[in-house]
């Protein structure tokens, strides 16, 4: 499960979590290579090797990664509804129309519920929302390190799957709604708006500097709690994907691999505990062997014996807590996608709504 | 966690998506489940009126039906009587002429009867006259005896 590079535990985790950026390092930066320190005489677009460069980066990068799977998710959802689209008649709906029509009849309900406004943009744009949350958010039940590992073997080194789980991909979508939330709250109310931030919650001049702060923070909270809600889930069900993968992986190798090799050299806790006892039961068999109890192609096939369940235990443990962890994970991605894209139509509603 | 160029990646491709859902994917949509809607609404309002229309039509049906078995009925009286009425005619027609066949045959007969009596009265006296010519053998006057016989002959 782990792939051939990342060496530790640590390791993997960071690789797991760093994003494949191209961006400009500024002129003058230490850059490390293989060859040694190489100093960039001129401001440089390149491929960040490594996170530390991605971070030196700054504000000037972009995520090719969450970009390339965000687009080409949109993109499927585009395509898939413009073909139901394009066949939508009056008769008898059959096959992907029917599923189409049903997410589109659940997306018109859900909006005509929280939405009492006029605005023929919502509904689209919950739509969006609902089946492009989904999709990023399904990226994460894909097996961690099935597309990295393919990737690294074709030599991109770094690669985040799931779009979801980068902040800037939700803040961007968070801020595109808050966008759309202040243009409709002038549009619709206009100086109700600017009376709105400042004569509440106590309507008195005197209060106005106070006023301001107040709906300000909380004007401001909404997009970043949106934003943010949807990348702490994801973030975390991501991380535990890993977690499990990392446990598991590891006590896979100390057993098939190495008897333990693996666990001893980079000192993990649990599965050096379970190598310890595959140790200890191959190193009892060899003492009997000593002994002459045991004759020693006996011992040769008990020893590979204990390593080989030991390792097949934890593959398949981590395989079932993997499926496990993934079947809750199908609710929190469905329900992500939904709260995002309900929150999104409240907000948007309060835009609407004139007091 | 950096925040970078990604961010502004994203706000545009999230724009671009809900531009395009909106104008291409969403209204289509929309418009031919509300249509199908409409159609289906309209379908079933066909349905109900078909139905109204059928009873309607089942109601007029036995009225119609109830009126053709009184006219039926109406018409086999009529015929009946008519019927009777011929028959009756036919009786009194056949009576009158049984009546007028008689009356012609019993003047026939009575014809016939005076001329057989005519004959036999012509007969009777040449008849009686030989018969007793034969029993008394001698001579009787014929002359007396034949205003004798004349008288009986004329009472027959």
């Amino acid at each position: 499960m782990a792939g051939g590079n990342p060496a530790s535990t640590t390791e993997y985790i960071q690789h797991h979590l760093t994003n494949l950026v191209y961006g400009k390092l500024p002129a003058g930066y230490e850059r490390t290579t293989e060859q040694g320190v190489e100093v960039l005489q001129a401001d440089t677009w390149t491929m960040a090797h490594g996170g530390q460069e991605a971070t030196d980066m700054g504000f000037w990068a972009i995520h090719v990664d969450s970009m390339i799977w965000s687009i080409g998710l949109g993109s499927l959802f585009c395509w898939m509804f413009l073909r139901a689209a394009k066949k939508a008649h009056t008769g008898v709906p059959a096959g992907w129309l029917n599923f189409v029509e049903m997410i589109v009849e659940f997306i018109d309900g859900a909006v005509k519920d929280s939405f009492h406004g006029r605005n023929k943009m919502v509904a689209p744009l919950a739509l969006t929302i609902f089946v492009w949350v989904f999709l990023m958010n399904l990226m994460d039940l894909l097996p961690v390190d099935l597309i990295p590992t393919l990737l690294m073997m074709a030599g991109v080194e770094y690669q985040k799957i799931v779009p979801s789980t980068d902040p800037n991909i939700t803040l961007g979508m968070a801020l595109g709604v808050f966008v759309l939330m202040l243009y409709y709250s002038f549009k619709i109310k206009g100086t109700g708006f600017v009376k709105e931030l400042t004569m509440h919650p106590f309507n008195h001049w005197g209060f106005i500097p106070v006023n301001l702060f107040m709906e300000t923070v909380g004007l401001l909270a909404k997009p970043f709690s949106l934003g943010l809600r949807l990348f702490g889930n994801m973030y975390a069900g991501e991380m535990i994907f890993i977690l499990i993968a990392t446990m598991f992986a590891a006590g896979a190798g100390a057993g098939f691999v190495s008897g333990g090799l693996h666990a001893e050299l980079f000192g993990e806790q649990t599965s050096g505990y379970f190598w310890l006892v595959i140790f200890l039961l191959v190193t009892g068999v060899c003492w009997l062997n000593l002994k002459g109890k045991v004759s020693t192609g006996k011992t040769v096939l008990l020893c590979m014996a204990f390593m080989a369940i030991g390792g097949g235990l934890f593959a398949l443990g981590g395989g079932l807590m993997q499926w496990g962890w993934a079947v809750f994970h199908i609710l929190v991605i469905t329900l992500q996608a939904f709260i995002f894209m309900v929150l999104t139509v409240v907000y948007l509603s309060m835009a609407h709504e004139d007091h | 966690m950096n925040i970078n160029l990604t961010l502004f990646g994203q706000m545009v491709t999230f724009a671009f998506f809900v531009w395009f859902c909106m104008k291409f994917v969403w209204p289509v949509i929309i418009d031919s489940m509300e249509e199908r809607q409409k159609k289906i609404a309209d379908g079933l309002d066909a349905a109900d009126r078909a139905l109204r229309d059928l009873e309607l039509a089942q109601s007029k049906a036995t009225d119609q039906m109830k009126d053709a078995k009184q006219e039926a009925a109406g018409i086999i009286d009529q015929a009946n009587k008519r019927a009777g009425q011929i028959v009756d005619e036919a009786k009194n027609q056949a009576r009158t002429e049984g009546d007028r066949i008689k009356v012609a045959a019993e003047a026939e007969i009575e014809q016939e009867m005076n001329r057989a009596k005519e004959e036999l009265r012509a007969s009777v006296a040449g008849l009686a006259l030989a018969g007793a010519e034969k029993v008394l053998e001698a001579s009787i006057d014929e002359k007396a005896n034949r205003t004798l016989v004349d008288k009986l002959a004329a009472q027959l």
